[in-house]
């Protein structure tokens, strides 16, 4: 059964401005996430200690973006 | 991000899960004629999954988003389903081509594989595209040694499937294997610059499952409603061929095929 190329979870570490999250990866990398349109037009909160699933720009590996708060 | 290596006790169990995986896709591709429902492979392959003393891993596997876990022990996926396709009501006729992706534990070690086959006879085309593919996974164990990277043996595979006019499905990997189905490689079957960033050097004792997915057009997949069946954006056929393989000292040993046997590809 073939992996998912670009969908990863994470543990969010910071919140920062501007809907931006630091998110730890379960492989230990840091990326940095903007959450995803549905997400904010859902007014779903991002809390630090969240789990959420991202994905991964395949351009940029540091960069992310929420799609889903839980995993 | 340390990758497991596996001891020789561990692959000997792999290897011990890797046989009860092919006698099931080699009962499976001997069953694929014209009239069988999807549902009747998953109910042989659970059968005999059981009857080798093992469980499914794609059985209550978790979705990666918020749907419902995979509701089957194997993935059947006909002519334009790429992977995931789960066992229903579909029935196989004259013609199609149909993918078997099968993974167990057997012991606490996993082995997973994937065969396309033709029921009765498929177009010249299909035909082609499962040799094809057939072909791309053989290139890759070729290839596979210590030493190598993967962006070497992902370059093989892109290219000649390239040469032949099919395409590459880049949305979903191959991965590294062991105690767990998804351990942390990712193995693409394309070159990208995220690859050549964080390239993998093949070292002995990795066990990975390699897994060439090849589109007969487009290589844009969509995921269907169910959350899970991946199907080509064109709806044109995609075939899927998979070994779960160790690398050893001098290159690589293929721990789910049939012993005895030379029919899977590979």
């Amino acid at each position: 059964m073939p992996k998912d190329a670009i969908r990863v979870e994470g543990t969010v570490r910071e919140a920062l401005p501007n809907a931006m999250f630091r998110v730890e990866l379960d492989n230990g990398h840091k990326v940095l996430a903007h959450v995803s349109g549905k997400m904010r037009m859902h007014f779903i909160r991002i809390l630090p200690g969240d789990r959420v699933t991202l994905e991964l720009s395949p351009y940029d590996l540091a960069k992310g973006r929420i799609v889903y708060r839980g995993s | 991000m340390g990758v497991r290596l596996k001891s020789q006790s561990e692959l000997e169990r792999m290897r011990a899960a890797g046989q009860i995986v092919a006698r099931v896709l080699h009962e499976l591709s001997h069953m694929c004629v014209p009239g069988h429902r999807t549902v009747d492979f998953e109910s042989r392959a659970a059968e005999l999954i059981e009857q080798g003393g093992a469980v499914s891993l794609f059985k209550d596997y978790p979705h990666y988003g918020t749907r419902g876990a995979y509701p089957a022990s194997i993935c059947v996926s006909v002519n334009e389903e790429v992977v995931h396709g789960i066992p229903g009501t579909r029935v196989v006729g004259e013609g199609d081509i149909v993918s078997f992706d099968v993974g167990v534990k057997h012991e606490g070690f996993c082995a997973d594989a994937a065969v396309t086959v033709a029921v009765g006879r498929a177009s010249p085309e299909a035909m082609r595209l499962i040799e094809v593919t057939r072909r791309t996974l053989a290139i890759a164990v070729e290839t596979i040694r210590p030493g190598v990277l993967w962006s070497a043996v992902a370059g093989r595979m892109e290219r000649y499937v390239r040469e032949q006019g099919f395409s590459v499905v880049t949305e979903f990997v191959g991965h590294s294997i062991g105690a767990e189905m998804h351990e942390e490689l990712k193995l693409p079957n394309f070159v990208s610059p995220e690859l050549l960033r964080r390239d993998i050097l093949l070292e002995p004792g990795m066990t990975l499952a390699v897994e060439p997915m090849v589109n007969m057009g487009t290589h844009r997949v969509d995921v269907l409603e169910d959350g899970w069946t991946v199907v080509t954006a064109d709806r044109k056929p995609s075939a899927h061929f998979e070994h779960t393989v160790a690398v050893v000292d001098d290159g690589c040993e293929i721990l789910t095929r049939l012993s005895g046997q030379d029919d899977q590809g590979g």
